[in-house]
């Protein structure tokens, strides 16, 4: 009997299932088994992670003043009619 | 002997009352019965005027009635905010917030400005690349903002509201610009099988034991965080995002950049829940491995 198992070369293409939380129950058990024994594949989780949290770095908070005061423009112009 | 501002406490308490009563039981189907936005709008209104006569009430049995009538005036208001299809919510801020929009208040426009204006820049840059027609884009996306105000149901959260007139804006200017294929082709294209995310070669073959596991295994990164946050390593992300096919981009822009959730991302970009994933699955493993090669090769070099 061949108790069901996920290599590593699976578990790269389902990371993002896992990390959206859209995994069936037994998927998500057999990849964290696979976690549990896998350094290699924690490495990986890990850096996929970092991906992550780093890219939501890049996000810019401000609009120019200039493209705000064109933003009021627009809004002042809408009120007068 | 009431005063005119018990008696016009009074007043309010009733009105909400009356809207209470008159819509604790709707009837038919549930597209039907959905009162409109103006609805909702006067519930939160009157809940936000019965928090203030209770705040100043000294009366026991008004702030027990007034606070009756808040309960019922929420339970109202969720109800209306799950009875619209996609069972979104606006919060009561929001709706306040609109209400105030309608009435030519400008600081609610630049609130709505300061808490959405960058999102739906950079949403207009992942269509059309260059900043200045991006702002026009937004500027645009601002007046059918205004315009359809009053048509906006709250059907959608006020966000993904926001970003589709963006989305929708923005798509038409890049197919104008002819930088763009037209949409639904693209989507299509990507959403074709692709090679897998990391080279096979670096997995052991199938006569191998290990058949399907590392034969080349990622290194830990272990930077240290100035290091993972110098604008070198982002801007190796920056330049990785930019080669990803246009939808791919698309979706991690929103997704990663921009914090938006799942949901928003496919309701903005119209992509089913599966195509979501599986275009941020290719954009997030490429970016990984633009990091991966920048960051064991810098260490190679520092070795040197």
């Amino acid at each position: 009997m061949s108790v069901p198992e996920l290599t590593c070369k699976e578990l790269v293409e389902v990371v993002t299932d896992y990390l959206e939380g859209s995994m069936p129950a037994e998927q998500r058990l057999l990849f964290e088994e696979h976690l549990a024994f896998c350094d290699w594949c924690q490495s990986y989780l890990q850096q996929m992670r970092e991906t992550i949290r780093l890219t939501g770095t890049l996000r810019e908070d401000d609009l120019t003043p200039e493209a705000r005061d064109g933003l009021l423009g627009v809004f002042r112009d809408w009120r007068r009619r | 002997m009431a005063s005119p501002a018990r008696h016009r406490d009074r007043h309010v308490l009733l009105a909400a009352m009356r809207i209470t009563q008159a819509k604790s039981a709707p009837t038919g189907p549930v597209d039907q019965r959905r009162p409109l936005l103006g609805y909702a709008i006067r519930i939160a209104s009157l809940i936000v005027r019965s928090q203030f006569i209770i705040a100043r009430a000294s009366a026991r049995h008004v702030v027990r009635a007034g606070s009756g009538v808040i309960v019922f005036l929420q339970s109202r208001l969720r109800e209306w905010s799950l009875g619209t299809p996609g069972g979104t919510v606006l919060s009561v801020s929001e709706l306040e917030l609109l209400g105030a929009l309608r009435r030519g208040d400008e600081q609610a426009f630049i609130t709505l400005v300061h808490t959405h204006g960058a999102s739906m820049l950079q949403l207009a840059r992942v269509y059309v690349r260059d900043r200045a027609v991006a702002e026009e884009v937004v500027q645009e996306a601002w007046l059918g903002v205004l315009r359809g105000l009053e048509r906006f149901e709250g059907r959608s959260s006020l966000r993904t509201w926001l970003l589709r007139i963006v989305a929708n804006l923005a798509r038409t200017r890049a197919v104008r610009e002819a930088r763009s294929i037209p949409f639904s082709a693209l989507a299509g294209a990507e959403l074709e099988a692709e090679g897998p995310s990391v080279p096979p070669e670096r997995f052991r073959g199938p006569q191998d034991r290990w058949a399907g596991h590392w034969a080349t295994p990622p290194e830990p990164w272990n930077r240290p965080e100035h290091e993972l946050l110098s604008a070198e390593t982002r801007a190796q992300i920056v330049v990785a995002i930019d080669a990803l096919p246009e939808k791919q981009r698309q979706v991690i822009t929103l997704r990663d950049v921009e914090g938006c959730s799942a949901a928003e991302v496919c309701n903005v970009l119209e992509l089913s829940e599966t195509n979501q994933r599986v275009l941020l699955h290719r954009a997030r493993t490429k970016v990984r491995q633009a990091l991966d090669d920048y960051l064991t090769t810098s260490e190679h070099q520092e070795g040197l």
